[in-house]
């Protein structure tokens, strides 16, 4: 072997076992092989953060879809003004509000309300931000230029006040369907950017090359190999926008051009029971107590998902 | 520099353009008769409709009146509120109030964010950062009204601290609980700000640098750590003022400071729909030349930004 070293020199290399080079090149052969999803699903496992925000999701879901299985006391008829910011009494734990209804039994029944918004508002800002988000990042040229400006435009306007404004054109048709839209509409540029900015970083991947190379279509690299290697961040953005859409809708609410006040709907209660402040304040902080623990494990959730997918959240623990 | 600012500038022209276009879209491009949807389920008298119909040019074609619209926005004539008293002489009154009440806003939360966000980054994983968390995770998650009525129920009612509403001439003191209440939204945002961009610096190579020339940690912390790490804080400032301004109406509403936001607040309880777009108008493009002062002061602050693209 030809040495490199000069006369007095000694030339020392560390036995291959004394080093962590190692440890370093060690491929377990053994075991599934691990992607970002296990790395994260491992992380996520152990943290109770996880399992207390799922739990109380998975309680309020059940919730919505049967309030039945929670109380039997109607929460709209059977209201006596006699009652009127009634405390506790008996089959209604928790009180009645100014109109005489029990208060337990109109958090149960709002629940479906604030979900639903929470999940037609996810849903749709997912639709358009991942669809504005992909276009403008993979395609780039004046696709990119149309699209990003057009999102600088919605991104412009405070979604809370753009929703004020969709409302009071449209306060004669207010549902649940409608305060989504009106949310949902001018929510999305937050996702679009997020996945723009990570699918620019994702598509000069080698597998992309690869692909192109193998003469796979333009279209089927978006769908196949940069959307599902850049989607993380927008579950993150996704989980607590859902938190932000039942805050939002609950404001609307709250300033009067949300729901119909006949809706069930934690916003309106507590907007109905705010002059009261002085005399019943628990009519008030029931349901704001319901809004807040809803928000709260979706933004827990959020919390927990972005450590596990994102590298640098996780080493910043 | 110059270029930057000219580019910038050039950028905000078309979202300026589509901003007003959309907000007067939305309310005037509908079918039906705009006039009479924004009034929902009032009805307004007739010399109302009629003069709204005068000022908003419904006879013209529609992207006419848009442009209507937009010269009397630039010349400064932004309708007149229900009671009859011109917007613009509204916004003046009651502008100076709001912009007092913010700035409070903003040192409190910017105080106190900063110096949580600063001890919980360099303590990581400690109990002070693991309080902190669950702190501000909490206060994420409360809607401002409610921390507002809880405030004022606490605060005002029980302890008596402060007074529930604010009284007229808004004196600086009564407008402590609002300013505090406005603070919460944001706090929150800026810890975790400041707590990520602390670890961030923290782990920097200069940072080790000076700790081996050795320097003292009392002098690392401000001078090389913090000053470093509040570049991304300041360019929250633009975000956070889109926050200010909706929390603004509902705080404003709530403890009744005679701002911006109480008037457009009583504006939507009444259903007073004009004045509600006139306001919004006017907030939005307020929001845009806030968001280009603070591209342009973080290109200042950092020179990354002026030479990228």
């Amino acid at each position: 072997m030809p040495s490199n070293t000069r006369p007095d020199q000694q030339h020392f290399v560390a036995p291959l076992e004394e080093t962590p080079l190692v440890a370093i090149d060690k491929v377990k052969a053994e075991g599934k092989p691990t992607n970002l999803w296990t790395d994260a699903w491992a992380d996520v496992r152990g943290r109770p953060m996880f399992w207390i925000s799922s739990a109380l999701i998975v309680l309020v879901v059940i919730v919505a879809l049967f309030p039945g299985l929670f109380t039997q006391v109607p929460p709209n008829n059977d209201c006596q003004l006699s009652n009127s910011n009634g405390g506790p009494a008996d089959g209604h734990p928790l009180g009645f509000t100014k109109q005489g209804c029990d208060i337990y039994s109109r958090i149960i029944h709002g629940t479906s309300t604030s979900l639903s918004v929470g999940i037609i508002v996810t849903v749709l800002v997912a639709v358009l931000g991942i669809t504005f988000g992909a276009f403008a990042g993979f395609y780039g040229g004046w696709i990119d230029s149309v699209l990003s400006r057009l999102g600088d435009i919605f991104f412009s306007i405070p979604y809370i006040l753009a929703a004020v404004v969709i409302m009071s054109v449209f306060s004669k048709y207010a549902n649940v369907w409608v305060i989504s839209l009106a949310i949902g509409i001018f929510a999305w540029p937050a996702t679009a950017r997020v996945l723009r900015a990570e699918i620019l970083r994702v598509k000069n991947a080698d597998y992309v090359m690869a692909a192109t190379a193998l003469g796979v279509s333009r279209f089927r690299i978006l769908l196949r190999h940069v959307l599902p290697n850049s989607i993380a961040p927008v579950i993150v953005i996704t989980t607590i926008s859902l938190a932000s859409a039942i805050v939002a809708e609950a404001t609307l609410s709250f300033l009067g051009v949300g729901l119909p006040s006949s809706t069930m709907s934690w916003g309106n209660d507590i907007s109905a029971a705010q002059l009261d402040l002085r005399t019943a304040p628990q009519v008030l902080i029931l349901p704001s107590i319901a809004l807040s623990i809803t928000v709260l494990s979706f933004i827990m959730l959020g919390e927990v998902v972005r450590d596990a997918l994102d590298p640098k959240a996780r080493a910043r623990r | 520099m110059a270029g930057y600012i000219a580019r910038r500038l050039l950028q905000a022209i078309p979202v300026l353009l589509g901003t007003t276009f959309l907000i007067y879209f939305m309310v005037f491009a509908m079918p039906g008769d705009p006039i009479v949807a924004l009034f929902g389920d009032k009805t307004p008298p007739p010399q109302v409709l009629e003069q709204l119909r005068e000022r908003y040019n419904l006879d013209q074609p529609f992207i006419v009146q848009y442009f209507i619209f937009l010269g009397n926005i630039f010349r400064g004539d932004l309708g007149t509120s229900f009671s009859g008293q011109p917007v613009s002489e509204i916004l003046a009154e009651t502008f100076p109030v709001t912009l007092r009440l913010a700035l409070m806003a903003v040192i409190i939360e910017m105080v106190f964010g900063i110096a949580v966000g600063l001890i919980s980054g360099l303590r990581k994983g400690g109990i002070f950062d693991a309080s902190a968390l669950v702190v501000s995770l909490i206060l994420i998650s409360l809607p401002v009204f409610v921390v507002a009525f809880v405030a004022q129920f606490i605060f005002g009612i029980q302890l008596g601290w402060f007074r529930t509403t604010v009284g007229p001439g808004a004196p600086t003191q009564d407008l402590i609980l609002p300013a505090i209440v406005l603070a919460t939204i944001s706090f929150a945002q800026i810890t975790r700000l400041t707590r990520a961009s602390v670890i961030e610096t923290d782990g920097q190579d200069f940072v080790r640098t000076a700790a081996s020339k050795g320097l003292s940690r009392s002098r690392i912390v401000p001078v090389h750590i913090l000053r470093n790490s509040l570049i991304p804080v300041v360019t929250y400032l633009a975000v956070d003022f889109g926050v200010l301004m909706v929390g603004a109406t509902v705080t404003e509403g709530i403890f009744n400071v005679p701002g911006v936001g109480r008037t457009l607040y009583q504006a939507i309880i009444r259903g007073e729909g004009p004045t509600v777009v006139s306001f919004v108008t006017v907030m939005v493009l307020i929001y845009l030349v806030v968001n280009l002062l603070v591209d342009l002061l973080y290109a200042v602050l950092d020179p990354r930004i002026r030479y990228a693209k």
